[in-house]
């Protein structure tokens, strides 16, 4: 399961890269996207999966290996509503840049040509 | 409980800024006691932990590697206020600067956002909290930078959105991969535990994802472009905000991650940032001398000058630590002042072109003599602090033999030196060409205007007649940087038991 993570996120970096280095505004933010979930099965398979069992001490005397560890998935869970903000803002942020640009093509609205 | 009042003054102001009407002239006295009470909190617990030491926040009562961790030695106290310093002249300068329509779209209360995630970020002993700082203070920080509606901000903004993005995320899988070797985040278990239980491969990974995180946000030399390309759109108070304090907590983090978590100086790490450290005071300066806009010599200056702040925490020595902290709180000082005098252009002239400036020292000369003081302390003329501060980074460079680098260090300040002379020259000493527009007033700059300017050449000079006191304390802010089992007990206390994992 962790290799299938890893090659997972892998896949996702290598994608969300590509498409930041393309030259056009929705594809950039489409990248960040992809990058953000990356990391975030990054952080989930570098903490160890566990199988079916709860993040959650439900009697005393549970040992360390009867539960998940919360702290991967409090984690992932911050950084996915950050990522989630984060991308509804610079989604607005690329229509206002399309609006007065007329293009999304980061060569035509680039500052030298205002 | 004072070591969050410098995050939580900033939340309530915001909170209070928004509920308030939009338009009124209440917004500015209440965003003038926030930033004021920020410095009340802030000197509060420089005091403290200058008399007593670390001070240690457990928030919420979780214990130390299981909660989130406030933490304020030497070097957070003095970085927080130099916050609340820079808020406090911002807000200000605000009044003057700030058309009413921004105003009106919760300009304020970002500030007071982005003033909150900085002193965050400087306070907080936990990695993973760290980054939640930074996206407040990036949060914040975009949202002022894209209040305009010209295609350049806009773009300038897009620019800046999208690679301080990529920082966080590197940032993020650095913080991932941390967490699968170490089983903690808080950054003094961190301390304890990571040098049983680093490999050295993983070690060289996450030390150059931390560099390339911090560097993004530095604006170290390869990594920089977002930086001058949108550092001068925004009005002037923003520009300085940003100037002032975004880079300088890159470099906060970069010092204490690395400190705390990678102490070898032996690591190819050092030597890599000795390197960057380098090429970015040369290449920053190069371009400086290229630009004819004054906000742009001002963005290139910024970042050569991060060199400055970074390289001595390459060299690894409480002298050289000493240096680029002195040199993080002059720079601090007079990069923020200079842009809020790019501010006063834009106000007179409405363009900040050096071709279209000129004949200030004729029109106002007390104006320009003020002008002076940032100006020249900055390109390191003696007897003003940016001499002391390249003093204290150059000195300890020879010291450590790096003959090689004190050399690129001085020519790099003989760079800024011109840089710097060609500003006053082409700005304040030329005889104004002819304007295109003629019979355009130019609005008459008050003291509600110069204030701030004013307020932070004072602190410049103070900065420079307290100098001695000032190395004294870099110094005892170096050490107690490098003793990280100070910061280790201090945190975690005498019995603690290893983090569950």
């Amino acid at each position: 399961m962790e290799l299938l993570l890893a090659v997972v996120a892998g896949v996702l970096y290598a994608t969300g890269l590509y498409l930041m280095l393309r030259r056009r505004l929705a594809q950039l933010i489409i990248g960040l996207g992809l990058l953000s979930n990356g990391s975030n099965i990054l952080i989930l398979s570098a903490a160890g999966v566990t199988r079916a069992k709860p993040p959650l001490i439900v009697h005393a005397g549970m040992t360390a290996d009867q539960f998940a560890d919360p702290l991967p998935q409090s984690l992932i869970l911050t950084a996915i509503v950050i990522g989630f903000g984060v991308l509804a803002f610079s989604l607005v942020l690329a229509h206002r840049v399309h609006a007065s640009a007329g293009s999304d093509d980061i060569d035509t609205i680039g500052p030298d040509r205002v | 409980m004072l070591l969050v009042l410098p995050i939580l003054v900033p939340l309530v102001t915001a909170i209070v800024l928004h509920l308030l009407p939009q338009r009124s002239r209440s917004l500015r006295v209440v965003a003038l006691c926030g930033s004021l009470g920020v410095a009340a909190a802030a000197v509060a617990i420089f005091l403290r932990v200058q008399r007593d030491g670390i001070q240690v926040l457990q928030v919420g009562g979780w214990p130390a590697p299981f909660g989130i961790t406030l933490v304020a030695d030497l070097f957070s106290a003095i970085m927080v206020v130099m916050v609340s310093v820079i808020g406090v002249a911002v807000t200000g300068a605000s009044f003057a600067g700030v058309d009413p329509q921004r105003e009106a779209f919760g300009y304020h209360a970002l500030i007071q956002v982005v003033l909150m995630g900085v002193a965050g970020a400087f306070l907080t002993g936990d990695l993973f909290n760290l980054y939640v700082w930074f996206e407040v203070m990036l949060i914040g920080s975009f949202v002022l930078m894209s209040l305009h509606r010209t295609r350049a901000q806009l773009h300038a903004a897009f620019t800046y959105v999208g690679l301080n993005l990529l920082a966080s995320a590197f940032l993020l899988t650095a913080i991932g991969l941390l967490y699968g070797q170490a089983g903690t985040l808080n950054l003094a278990d961190l301390a304890r535990v990571w040098p049983d239980r680093r490999t050295s491969g993983l070690d060289a990974a996450l030390s150059m994802l931390f560099l390339t995180a911090f560097g993004i946000k530095a604006g170290l030399f390869p990594l920089f472009f977002w930086l001058p390309a949108s550092y001068h759109t925004p009005p002037a108070a923003v520009g300085a905000l940003l100037a002032g304090l975004l880079t300088k907590v890159g470099v906060y983090a970069m010092i204490r991650v690395f400190t705390l978590l990678f102490p070898d100086p032996g690591a190819s790490v050092y030597t890599m940032l000795l390197l960057l450290s380098g090429s970015t005071m040369v290449v920053g300066l190069m371009g400086a001398i290229a630009q004819h806009d004054f906000r742009r010599v001002l963005s290139f200056n910024l970042v050569g000058h991060i060199g400055f702040t970074t390289v001595g925490l390459a060299l690894w020595t409480p002298q050289a630590l000493a240096g680029s902290i002195l040199y993080v709180l002059h720079h601090m000082l007079v990069i923020s002042t200079l842009f809020l005098v790019s501010g006063l252009f834009l106000r007179q002239r409405r363009t900040t072109d050096l071709r279209a400036l000129g004949d200030v020292y004729r029109a106002r000369p007390a104006v320009a003599c003020l002008v002076m003081v940032p100006l020249f302390s900055l390109a390191g003329m003696p007897p003003l602090s940016g001499f002391i501060a390249k003093v204290a980074v150059v000195g300890p460079m020879i010291g450590a033999g790096q003959y090689l680098l004190a050399a690129v260090s001085l020519i790099v300040s003989l760079l800024t030196l011109w840089s710097m002379a060609r500003l006053w020259e082409e700005a304040f000493w030329k005889p104004a060409p002819a304007p295109a527009s003629p019979a355009t007033p130019q609005p008459p700059l008050g003291a509600v205007t110069l204030a701030p300017v004013v307020f932070l050449v004072c602190l410049t000079i103070g900065l420079t007649v307290i100098a001695g006191p000032i190395s004294e304390l870099t110094l005892r802010t170096a050490q107690q940087l490098l003793d990280r089992d100070a910061y280790v007990r201090a945190v975690l206390g005498k019995e603690v038991p290893r983090a569950a994992r």
